[in-house]
Parts: C-alpha cells; sequence; structure tokens
C-alpha cells in the first residue's frame, strides 16, 4: 500500500459507511473515496499520479481498444462479482483481436445509498484480477446518481491492447472447411448467476467461469498466428456468437452436439429451468475459428493451458447461403440452432 | 441424469428408427398429432425427424397452454397491474405473449410495473407473505399438470388467511381441446386435416390418468398412445401408433407406464376437485369458444379469486389481421403457410402465441427446422 | 408443455411435507402435497417446485427394453 499523506481527519467508515451525493461532487468527500479506496486497491505508478489521465508510450504497430458496460445483477455472484467481471470482460474482449492487453480504464457509477462494505469488496476483487491479468487501471472516474436511479453500481471498464504482426482476427474471416474449436465448457456463468436470483432458487456448486482468456490467446496466437476469428461467448451463450460470426462472415455452420462440452450440473439446471446450454451466458470461453490445417496445432496449445483443458472441436464452417449455424444432434437427427429471441427465459410448459 | 438420458440414446434411436421404417407400409401415409408443446419440442430439439421415413408426419396440434390463453386474458392482467398496482406473479412462459396494442407483460414490466416471474406458485404465497400491505395475484396458466399445484397453493393461502393474495385462474383442460379439435368441421367434414393417430400429452396423462382418452379413441376411431416427453419415447410411440393403425384398431396404450397409470393421480385429481368448478365456456385461441374446458374457483374459495376481488371484464381482442394461429393450432395450416411467417412474424417480433412461446409449432419450426441442411431436408418432413 | 422431470429424493421434511431432490447434481426444495408414500432414495416426477407422481424403476427399465427390441422384433405385430 502506497504512503498517503494524512489529508482527511476521518477515515472512510468502510463497514458502515454508505455513498452519498457528496462523493460525487467532485470535493474532498470524493478524493477520499478515491485515495481510500479506489488507489488504496488498483495501486499503480500511473493511477498514483492522480491525473484526470494517464499517459504511456505506445510501441509502433496496431494498437486495440475496447469498451464494456456492466450492469450485473446480483453483484456478488458464486465465482465472482461485477467487479472482477469488469475486468475480465473487457480484458477478454481485447483479446479477442488476438492483442496483448495493456491497461485498463475503470468508470464507477455509484447509486446514492450503496454500502461503501460492498464497494470495498468489489474493487478489492478488481484488483486482484488486474493484478493476475497483470493489466493495471490506470486511469478511472466516478460519479454519484440518486437513490433509485443505479442499481447499487455500474462499472464501465475500458482496455486498450497492441496487435502482434501478422495476426490478423476478424469475425468476418471465417472460410467454409474452417475447424471451429471451444475451450470448454459452457453455460456454467448463466447458471451461476440465476442460482442467485430470487424465486429460481436451486442449490448447486457451480460457480462462474469469469476469466482473463489473453494468456491462453497468446498461446494460441503463438501456436497458429493464422486465427481467423475469436470471440468469447457472453450474453446470449455459443449459439449467438456462432450466429453472429456466421452472419459477418457470410458462411454457414456445422456442429456436433457431442462434441461441446457441458457439465453434468449445467445440463440438470438447464434442464430444471427448462433452458438451453447453448444460449446460457459464459464469462471464461471462447470460441476459435481456424483453418482446418492449424485445429490440432491450437487444441494441443489450449488443452495445454488452464483454461482450456477440456477444449474441442465442436464443428465445421460450411458454404451456405442462408449463413444458418446447424446441429447434428446427439440423438442422431439434426437441428438449426438459431439466434436468440429475447432474453431466454426460465419455463414451466 | 437417470430416467432422461437412458431416453435420449444415440443407438436405441438408430434401432427404432429402423424398425419403424419396416413397419410403415409403403402405399400409405400417417398424420400423427402431437397435442403436447413437450413432444412438439423433443421433435426439433433432437431431429426425430430425420430418423423417420417420409410418410409418417407429425401435426403440432394446440399443447401448450400460452398458445391458447386468449389475448383478453393478458389484457385482463396488464390491467391488474396498472389500474390496480397489484404485485402479478407469473411464470416465465407467459411473459412475452402479445397483447392488445402489442403490448405484453414483458413489456409493461420494463416500464414499470411489479410483474415478477416465479418458477413456483408457492414463491407468489411468499411474495404474499412478505409484502402484507400489497395485492399479489398469481397468473395461473397451465393444463392439468399445472392445476394441482394452484390447488395446493390456494388451500394453503385459505388455511393461513392470507387475505392479499388471490389468484385468476386461466386452467384449461386437455380432453376438451382434443374433442374440439376432433370435432371442428375442417377435420369431420372437409377432411382438410386428415389426423390418424395422437400422442397423449405426458405428464397431463400422469394427473388424469390414460382412462379418459379412451372416450375419444372409441367415438374417433382414432389411436391414442401415451407417450413420454423424451426423444426415444416420442419414437417408440409413433411405432406403436403406426402398428394400430397397420393393424386398423383404435385403442388407448401407454408408453410412458414409468409415470402415467389408467386411474392417475387420484389425490391430485380430488384436490383440483375440491377447489376448483368447471367454467360453462372459456375462450381459446385459435379454437374458439369450447364449452366446459376451463377451471374457475368455487364459491367456497371465492375470497382467492381475483376475478371476483377486481374486475376483469371480458375483452374480446382478435389476432392480429392475417395471422394464421388459429388455424395452425388446429393442424389445419402449417406455419409455412402463414403469411406472416419469417416475414413479419417472427422470434424477435412475435404476432401471435404459435411464435411467442417456444412451445409453439411456429416458434419452433422456426427456431429449429427452417431452411434444413441439402443432405437432410430431402424428405418433407414437418406437417 | 409441461416440463417435468424425474428427480431423487434425498431427503423427506415431514412437518412441512417437502422433500430436498437432486436431479444430476443439482438440488431443490419441492412440495410433497400431491404425492403419497414417498420415501428417500425414490423417484418422483417434478414440475412447478411440486412433485406430481413417483417414477415406477421396474417399468422405466421395462420401457427402455421396449425399444431394444423393437429393434430385434421390427415389423413384428405389437
Amino acid at each position: 500500500m502506497s504512503a498517503v499523506v494524512k489529508r482527511f481527519p476521518v477515515r472512510l467508515d468502510l463497514r458502515h459507511g454508505v455513498i452519498d451525493m457528496t462523493h460525487g461532487s467532485g470535493g474532498r468527500a470524493m478524493a477520499q473515496l478515491i485515495e481510500e479506496l479506489f488507489v488504496r486497491y488498483l495501486d499503480n505508478d500511473l493511477l498514483r499520479q492522480a491525473n484526470d489521465q494517464a499517459c504511456f508510450a505506445v510501441s509502433a504497430g496496431r494498437m486495440v481498444m475496447s469498451t464494456d458496460g456492466h450492469v450485473i445483477s446480483p453483484l456478488f455472484f458464486p465465482g465472482g462479482d461485477i467487479g472482477s467481471l469488469s475486468v475480465h470482460g473487457t480484458l477478454n474482449d481485447v483479446a479477442m483481436s488476438g492483442a496483448r492487453p495493456l491497461y485498463l480504464s475503470a468508470g464507477f457509477i455509484l447509486e446514492e445509498g450503496f454500502p461503501l462494505a460492498d464497494l470495498d469488496r468489489l474493487v478489492a476483487s478488481m484488483a486482484r484480477a488486474a493484478t493476475a491479468a497483470g493489466v493495471p487501471v490506470v486511469t478511472g472516474d466516478t460519479k454519484v446518481v440518486e437513490k433509485g436511479k443505479g442499481d447499487g453500481v455500474f462499472i464501465t471498464t475500458t482496455g486498450v491492447g497492441l496487435v502482434p504482426e501478422g495476426v490478423d482476427i476478424s469475425g468476418d474471416h471465417a472460410r467454409p472447411g474452417d475447424a471451429i474449436l471451444l475451450s470448454g465448457c459452457i453455460g456454467d456463468h448463466g447458471v451461476a448467476i440465476m442460482s442467485s436470483r430470487e424465486n429460481l432458487e436451486f442449490e448447486t456448486s457451480i460457480e462462474s467461469d469469469s476469466a482473463a482468456l489473453h494468456e491462453l490467446v497468446a498461446d494460441m496466437v503463438a501456436a497458429a498466428p493464422g486465427i481467423h476469428c475469436l470471440r468469447d461467448p457472453t450474453r446470449g451463450g455459443l449459439a449467438t456468437t456462432l450466429n453472429e460470426l456466421a452472419r459477418q462472415s457470410g458462411v454457414g455452420m456445422v456442429l456436433q452436439e457431442s462434441a461441446i462440452p457441458v457439465k453434468p450440473e449445467v445440463l440438470a439446471a438447464c434442464e430444471l429451468l427448462g433452458l438451453d446450454p447453448l444460449y446460457v451466458a459464459n464469462e471464461g470461453k471462447l470460441v476459435c475459428i481456424c483453418p482446418q490445417q492449424d485445429a490440432q496445432r491450437l487444441l494441443d496449445a489450449m488443452q495445454a493451458h488452464p483454461l482450456g483443458r477440456q477444449a474441442a472441436m465442436i464443428g465445421e464452417v460450411v458454404e451456405d447461403r442462408h449463413g444458418l449455424v446447424q446441429m447434428e444432434t446427439g440423438f442422431g437427427g439434426s437441428r438449426v440452432v438459431d439466434w436468440l429471441a429475447g432474453e431466454q427465459l426460465p419455463r414451466i410448459c | 441424469m437417470k430416467y432422461i438420458e437412458e431416453f435420449r440414446q444415440h443407438d436405441l434411436a438408430q434401432q427404432l428408427s429402423a424398425a419403424i421404417r419396416k413397419a410403415v407400409k409403403p402405399d400409405r401415409s400417417y398424420h400423427l398429432m402431437e397435442f403436447c408443446g413437450g413432444h412438439t419440442h423433443a421433435i426439433f430439439r433432437y431431429g426425430v425427424q430425420d430418423l423417420m421415413p417420409p410418410n409418417v408426419k407429425f401435426v403440432h396440434g394446440p399443447g401448450c397452454p400460452v398458445c391458447v390463453l386468449p389475448i383478453g386474458r393478458i389484457d385482463n392482467a396488464i390491467a391488474l397491474v396498472e389500474r390496480h398496482d397489484v404485485i402479478l406473479c407469473t411464470y416465465g412462459d407467459v411473459l412475452r405473449v402479445p397483447a392488445s396494442g402489442r403490448r405484453s407483460l414483458l413489456k409493461v414490466k420494463a416500464a414499470g410495473a411489479d410483474i415478477r416471474m416465479v418458477y413456483s406458485v408457492r414463491d407468489a404465497l411468499r411474495i404474499a407473505q412478505e409484502n402484507p400491505d400489497r395485492q399479489v395475484v398469481f397468473f395461473a396458466i397451465g393444463f392439468e399438470t399445472t392445476t394441482p399445484p394452484t390447488a395446493v397453493a390456494i388451500r394453503q393461502a385459505q388455511a393461513e388467511g392470507l387475505g392479499n393474495f388471490s389468484v385468476f385462474c386461466n386452467h384449461v383442460l386437455t380432453p376438451a381441446a382434443i374433442q374440439n379439435i376432433l370435432e371442428s368441421p375442417e377435420v369431420r367434414e372437409m377432411g382438410s386435416v386428415s389426423i390418424d393417430g395422437f400422442f397423449g400429452p405426458s405428464h397431463v396423462s400422469s394427473i388424469i390418468g390414460s382412462r379418459p382418452y379412451e372416450f375419444f379413441a372409441e367415438e374417433f376411431q382414432k389411436p391414442v398412445v401415451i407417450a413420454g416427453f423424451e426423444p426415444l419415447d416420442v419414437m417408440q410411440s409413433a411405432l406403436m401408433l403406426i402398428r394400430q393403425l397397420n393393424e386398423g384398431r383404435y385403442e388407448v396404450e401407454n408408453e410412458y407406464t414409468r409415470v402415467v397409470t389408467r386411474e392417475g393421480n387420484t389425490k391430485a385429481q380430488s384436490l383440483v376437485a375440491e377447489v376448483f368448478e368447471l367454467r360453462r365456456v372459456f375462450e381459446w385461441r385459435g379454437l374458439g369458444l369450447v364449452p366446459y374446458s376451463a377451471l374457475r374457483l368455487k364459491e367456497a374459495y371465492a375470497a382467492l379469486d381475483a376475478e371476483k376481488r377486481f374486475d376483469t371484464p371480458a375483452i374480446a381482442a382478435s389476432d392480429v389481421k392475417g395471422c394464421e394461429c388459429p388455424s395452425i393450432l388446429r393442424g389445419v395450416k402449417r406455419p409455412v403457410d402463414c403469411k406472416l411467417f419469417g416475414t413479419v412474424c417472427t422470434p424477435e417480433n412475435p404476432m401471435g402465441s404459435c411464435m411467442v412461446s417456444s412451445e409453439g409449432a411456429c416458434a419452433a419450426y422456426w427456431s429449429y427446422g427452417r431452411f434444413r441442411r441439402p443432405e437432410t431436408a430431402s424428405r418433407e418432413s414437418v406437417a | 408443455m409441461c416440463l417435468a422431470l424425474p428427480a431423487k429424493v434425498l431427503a423427506i421434511y415431514e412437518l412441512t411435507d417437502m422433500a430436498i431432490v437432486a436431479l444430476g447434481g443439482v438440488r431443490k426444495e419441492v412440495s410433497l402435497a400431491l404425492v403419497d408414500d414417498v420415501q428417500v432414495d425414490d423417484f418422483v416426477l417434478i414440475h412447478v417446485g411440486y412433485a406430481l407422481n413417483k417414477v415406477s424403476e421396474e417399468e422405466a427399465e421395462r420401457t427402455l427394453r421396449l425399444f431394444a427390441e423393437a429393434g430385434l422384433t421390427a415389423g413384428e405385430p405389437a
């Protein structure tokens, strides 16, 4: 922890205190919040300079920038919280271009009345995630809105990164004949969230798979720089991501259901709620589309990494002017895996 | 998952597929109606039709209590929330069903109304207990499977004196609907829909038993096989129907013996009979007015009847012009026969219930079945 | 329609007529108000938080055998 000159007569009451409008007004209260909470945890040279911006040198090459707003509820869930999620989510978006993430920024919109104890927990979690990933949060912003106008806290993170030479990954690069690879089990995050929502109570040991994927991506790019597409299947699940890629690239896809890894408990939870795991959110998985000849090398690289142990080839890209994603079911028939229509709601019928 | 995964086995599917191909007579076709949305879902999700010979066609019936819920009843529910400021508790299925004026419970919820999705009617009871100064209304829907839980909850609410809880009852009855379809002019006289046999609903039958279907088999001379809702159950049941048709039999057979008996769940039946009585008539979307097809709370439970506590006028709301839900629900037309299908009416923008509910014929066909892969699309396999 | 699933009874609370059931490792609390004579290790069909019926293990086995036999005796009368 950095040596902070004691400028505030009374420390923040992190156990019982709450956010009030003064914490966003730009005055002493806000300065104290930043120093005693945000900087204390997210601590790094750039952040400690306490400017409204962070200044850093960039090497020549292509830069990548990505931003993500996080509004998840509940804020705390098995396997993570909105803090760690906001770090992982943006790191992953940057990494899906093949880029090495360099820096993060974080903007907080806090609701009046939000407990400081919760904020303390969230920011500590963010800091742990950023440190583990080796990517610092170098600048940020705080605003406070009136009670009732926010869901506790909203966090927006932006990340920048550098794309290595020879890497050209984009959603419209999939070609007929390409292999479709998946880094691991689907549905964990969505099921973890649902298990902690009211009125859907069921007990499960499933935790969110929220994780930073940039090091896995680095290994993959090193193994096969000619990767065509990378994307992490977050909201809307694997099915939505594959449909997006199919549309962007103007191709179709054929999947093998029996090749798609899903944990038994996730399958069971989905059965109970009448949900299809293909549409359930993930926060620590990626889809990779690559030339067929690179597939085995990539799978080896993925399986060698802790976040890719269950990596599998789940299908291939085909020509299809309708741009459909189809699947050979484990049962022996075939079905279309369509876009998600609205939010997937649990059903009784 | 025991008793689930064994009924989805690939190898058994291949064997049953071969058996069905051997059993069918090449000179005729077999139109088999699955009444139950769960069967529609299984057929599409697992691709069962790919394992059937071309002359076996599945006809999708109305078996979705959400699909047959008239628009006016959703309008009533919306009015309850907007005009009476109740907390409306509902199953997820109903949230996206289009009501009048292109509204839906989901849209009304987004605008700030206190509509809460529940997994069980027990959650609605709990919400009523936790909010004693608010009125809580449970939007009860479903066929005979879902009615007994509502009956238990109503009795519990009464026993506990839960004065702020009431039920907006839209429970409907399966046999009445089957009869309505079989008696409809299209089926009886004009012959434009030929239904050769029925897959009996899985879980409705677990409550009412297989006995109620004996009347239909006899009266209309159509075989009925009560089918489990896993894909192997559907295939085995198809085989049993095909065999009956080949032999000129029209009996009620039970494939789902692991759960269904002839008598059904008598405890559940008597609980339902204690709390509910038949409405003389009820409007079903697509089927019109069907006599003795729906339930309402008995006088003894009038205090818990939302329709008595609040003003819920009968609203005659009509379907969107061009929407073929009524014909599709009867199996008279297919989703592709509707001009709105895939053009104006999509899952993102549903015009009628058949598209909104994932059990609806249109939604299932759209999500799972359209533009099938050339190698597998050689059969015209979906009726 | 009627999404109902077979789940194994892990524990029974007689006072409240409730049970803890498990489906593939996921546990849920359900009401036993609609069924009688349920024992631990029985399988019950659950729907909207209620057990609707017991699942007969013998009938389940018999049904699976029927599927297997269909392949062997294809074309013969039922």
